[in-house]
């Protein structure tokens, strides 16, 4: 550690501005600042600070994915054995095979997206934030796992420059970056994100797991056969025909993007939020109220299989638990006082289900209801805002009467 | 019974190096300060001239703005010394000080008798005056103004900061006179906020229990909870320090500004309180008190204090030094990383909070991580105990915008308030410095 110290220091000069390498000032910071808490004290106003800090409240995001990408990665290998008819095949072998479908993925998001951040914060001169330690995460586990690996890094680019550099980088943002990644795949390139080709690998990954798909399958996800049924009833089914069950929902074991099947591992990473304090429980819980009273509201009329869902189901299903604890959570783009927080939550979750009720073209609606939301977030602050001016505006014409 | 305020938001950060109730040795300084930079508002016209003989009283400075609000010197002497810094900016006026203080008689009086104006000639000639802060701005109180109410708060809930009990026992005499006196200057009442269970009794004043943690007992939080300011309207706040010295002009007749501090911090060796005069230099309180190496040196507390040197002076409204390391020889490996159970945080991201609330912690003075844009919501809310958006309110004193800030609650506040919420920051923004600037700048703006 005193070693490495010394030769960070040693080697420090280079980088202050007439160095040989200043043009690579902010990378530099960047490692530094990685490497060790900076010793810069405090000039002015308050001589403590909380220990916590960005880096820690990001890493914290990271840790609490960690749950479901791994399952995703188990998932992703599950998928594919059966698939392919080869189900006894071990853990190991499931989760390898996953996890190498998986990691490209990872390496592509986090090598475009930081890329672009550390070429925007050496340009601006400023240090290298970190949020897209969460983005970078967020992008594969949002995607099914056949999109191609080039449409992921074309997207992350876009989104990266045009919906967060642009603003001014994290904290400016007004939507989330990660779901703008999304939403460009979607609506450019929406053979690679939707229908029932690309949330299951059939094919082999590295020479690993090559076999014939079996006889009755498909890969349309649960929600996508509830859009597409043409009677009230209907039954969902998993890749090769069998009926899904409420177990495989909460464990996971169904067809989807590669982080949000499991809503055991989800469940697991929104404890470490709550119980961390990172994310609020107000946006959370009220994102789940809001897309029961919304699936509640629909069981009324109840005249297609989409509007006869149960709640349950409604929230067990597709992308509703993950973006409600990863990404309605996100605190720059979401509400941010705290009223605004029931209300953004609670629109957020009735919005979902009305897409994913209504617009068959759409089974899925959390990332449409996100962005929307994410544009009226500061209409929804400024109400709340308002109130309290109002209030005080009241107090003092009262006063003035008295 | 009296009334009770109880505060919910807000957040004690338990640290080494308390108080203990004992008197430590010492306080005998050589030389003695008036620093106009503790005083806000005001523009100094320097009155005495190196050389000059000065009783404990006598004049030093004037406001140029106010010239009837006088500066006096707190102890007798020869000035020797009117430092001034870049564009002859006033730096502070040097006193070295008599082995036997003299004091300018200004008569005893008994406050009953007197009329509002009078008591205020009083406390403006004594030059006790710049003791009396006025909300809205932070500032010396215009003497011109009758307040709506004047508040105190004896209830010191910042860390490690003086317990008013402590320090008003013995004075009880001085402190109720000087309360009397404050009622003649104000049409309303004086409100005088205690912390809950304290010995502390008045008379003459509307006395309000006042529980919870920092920042309750902030004289802000008291009159946001009793009566929040309208714009327009001007209160006055005197710290209860301030309180017994005004006392004490009208039962002695003398300015005396002897006072308690607390001498605190995890790199003193001792700690307890001192009796001092106000204006004496920090070495004469904690030469010899320190434990070696680098350390940050503050009059005042952690949150809202002043970084000073050994060879500085006790800030004018100080009644405590507080000693923590700097850090800056710290270099912590992947601290971001680690479980840093040593380490306070009021976030569960670190394990710190398993250790329980009665673990003192020795803080240095490191910012511990990088600034950023505001990222995070809701983290000021949690420890700011007033109706007022903080975070929008910051926002608002950024951009400057007047109508706004005013809407949104400026007149109500001093920086001392947002101290916690920059203590929580994770992107470690500058919030007092902000409101600070935001106050001065939209009080040019409205004079």
């Amino acid at each position: 550690m005193k070693a490495l110290r010394n030769y960070l220091d040693t080697i420090k000069p280079n980088f202050k501005e007439g160095g040989k390498l200043s043009m690579f000032h902010s990378v530099f910071e960047g490692m530094e600042t990685f490497l060790f808490v900076p010793n810069e004290t405090s000039k002015s106003g308050v001589h403590i600070h909380d220990c916590s800090d960005s880096k820690r409240a990001m890493i914290m995001v990271v840790l609490a994915l960690l749950p479901a990408l791994l399952f995703g990665m188990y998932n992703v290998g599950y998928q594919h054995n059966l698939s392919i008819g080869a189900v006894d095949t071990g853990f190991c072998m499931t989760f390898i095979f996953g996890f190498l479908a998986v990691l490209p993925k990872i390496v592509v998001a986090y090598v475009v997206g930081l890329g672009i951040e550390f070429a925007v914060a050496q340009v601006k001169g400023h240090e290298i934030q970190e949020g897209f330690l969460v983005s970078g995460i967020l992008i594969p586990m949002i995607v099914p796992i056949d999109t191609p690996l080039w449409m992921i890094a074309v997207a992350t680019a876009f989104a990266v420059i045009f919906a967060k550099e642009v603003f001014g980088g994290t904290g400016y943002n007004v939507f989330n970056v990660a779901l703008i990644t999304r939403a460009v795949l979607f609506f450019g390139y929406p053979a690679a994100m939707s229908g029932d080709k690309v949330f299951v690998r059939t094919g082999d990954t590295f020479g690993l797991g090559a076999g014939q798909v079996v006889d009755g399958f498909s890969g349309a996800t649960p929600l996508a056969q509830i859009a597409t049924a043409t009677t009230t009833d209907t039954q969902m089914v998993n890749i090769i025909g069998d009926p899904v069950t409420m177990m495989d929902m909460f464990i996971g074991l169904i067809p989807g993007s590669i982080g949000e099947t499991s809503k055991l591992a989800i469940l697991i990473g929104a404890a470490i939020l709550l119980i961390s304090g990172v994310a609020s429980w107000k946006t959370m819980i009220s994102v789940f109220i809001g897309g029961a009273f919304m699936t509640a509201v629909f069981n009324l009329f109840g005249t297609t299989a989409a509007m006869c869902m149960t709640p349950l189901d409604q929230l067990m299903l597709g992308g509703f638990a993950f973006g409600a604890v990863f990404m309605a959570t996100d605190p720059v783009t979401s509400a941010r006082t705290e009223t605004g927080k029931y209300i953004y939550g609670f629109l957020v979750g009735t919005m979902t289900i009305i897409i994913r009720v209504l617009n068959p073209g759409y089974p899925e609606g959390m990332m449409l209801a996100i962005l929307l939301l994410n544009v009226f977030a500061p209409l929804i602050d400024y109400y709340v805002v308002d109130a309290n001016i109002n209030r005080r505006i009241k107090r003092a014409v009262k006063s003035t009467n008295a | 019974m009296a009334n009770v305020i109880k505060i919910r938001k807000g957040l004690d950060i338990n640290l080494k190096g308390k108080a203990s109730e004992v008197m430590l040795n010492g306080g005998k300084s050589g030389s003695y300060a008036i620093v106009p930079s503790c005083f806000n508002g005001i523009t100094p016209k320097v009155i005495a001239r190196v050389g000059d003989k000065v009783k404990a009283g006598s004049v030093l400075m004037v406001d140029k703005n106010h010239p009837e609000i006088k500066f006096v010197s707190p102890v007798s002497g020869e000035v020797t010394a009117v430092n001034r810094g870049e564009k002859r900016k006033v730096l502070n006026i040097i006193v070295k000080a008599d082995a036997t203080i003299e004091s300018e008689d200004f008569g005893k009086k008994s406050v009953s008798s007197l009329k509002g104006e009078e008591v205020k000639e009083a406390i403006l000639n004594a030059g006790i005056w710049p003791f009396i802060k006025q909300r809205p701005y932070d500032i010396v109180a215009n003497s011109q103004d009758v307040p709506r109410d004047i508040y105190v708060s004896t209830y010191q809930s910042a860390p490690m900061a003086a317990n008013c009990d402590f320090v008003i026992k013995g004075q009880e005499q001085d402190f109720q006179t000087g309360l009397d006196a404050l009622t003649k200057l104000t049409t309303g009442k004086v409100y005088l906020g205690v912390k809950k269970g304290s010995a502390i009794k008045a008379t003459g004043v509307e006395q309000v229990e006042v529980e919870g943690p920092h920042p309750a007992g902030n004289v802000s939080v008291l009159i946001n909870q009793l009566k929040p300011i309208n714009k327009g309207e001007t209160v006055w706040v005197v710290k209860p320090a301030d309180v017994i010295i005004i006392g004490r002009l009208f039962n002695k007749g003398v300015a005396d500004f002897t006072r308690l501090v607390a001498v605190t911090g995890s790199q003193t060796t001792e700690q307890g309180y001192m009796q001092v005069i106000a204006g004496c230099e920090i070495s004469s309180i904690i030469g010899g008190k320190m434990v070696a190496g680098s350390n940050r040196i503050i009059s005042g507390d952690v949150l809202s204090g002043t970084k000073v040197d050994e060879s500085g002076y006790l800030g004018a409204y100080d009644t405590q030094i507080t000693v923590i390391p700097e850090g800056d020889d710290n270099h912590e490996l992947f601290g971001w990383a680690m479980p840093r159970l040593g380490d306070f945080s009021v976030s569960r991201t670190y394990f710190s909070w398993m250790m329980g609330k009665d673990k003192e912690y020795a803080v240095d003075a490191r910012i511990k991580g990088g600034k950023r844009a505001l990222i995070m919501s809701g983290e000021y809310d949690r420890v700011f105990p007033m109706d007022i958006l903080p975070e929008y309110l910051i926002k608002a004193v950024i951009a400057f915008d007047i109508d706004k800030m005013e809407n949104l609650g400026i007149y109500e506040v001093a920086p001392e308030d947002f101290a916690l919420c920059e203590f929580v920051d994770t992107s470690k923004i500058e919030l007092q410095q902000i409101v600070r600037n935001g106050l001065d700048l939209l009080y040019k703006e409205m004079n």
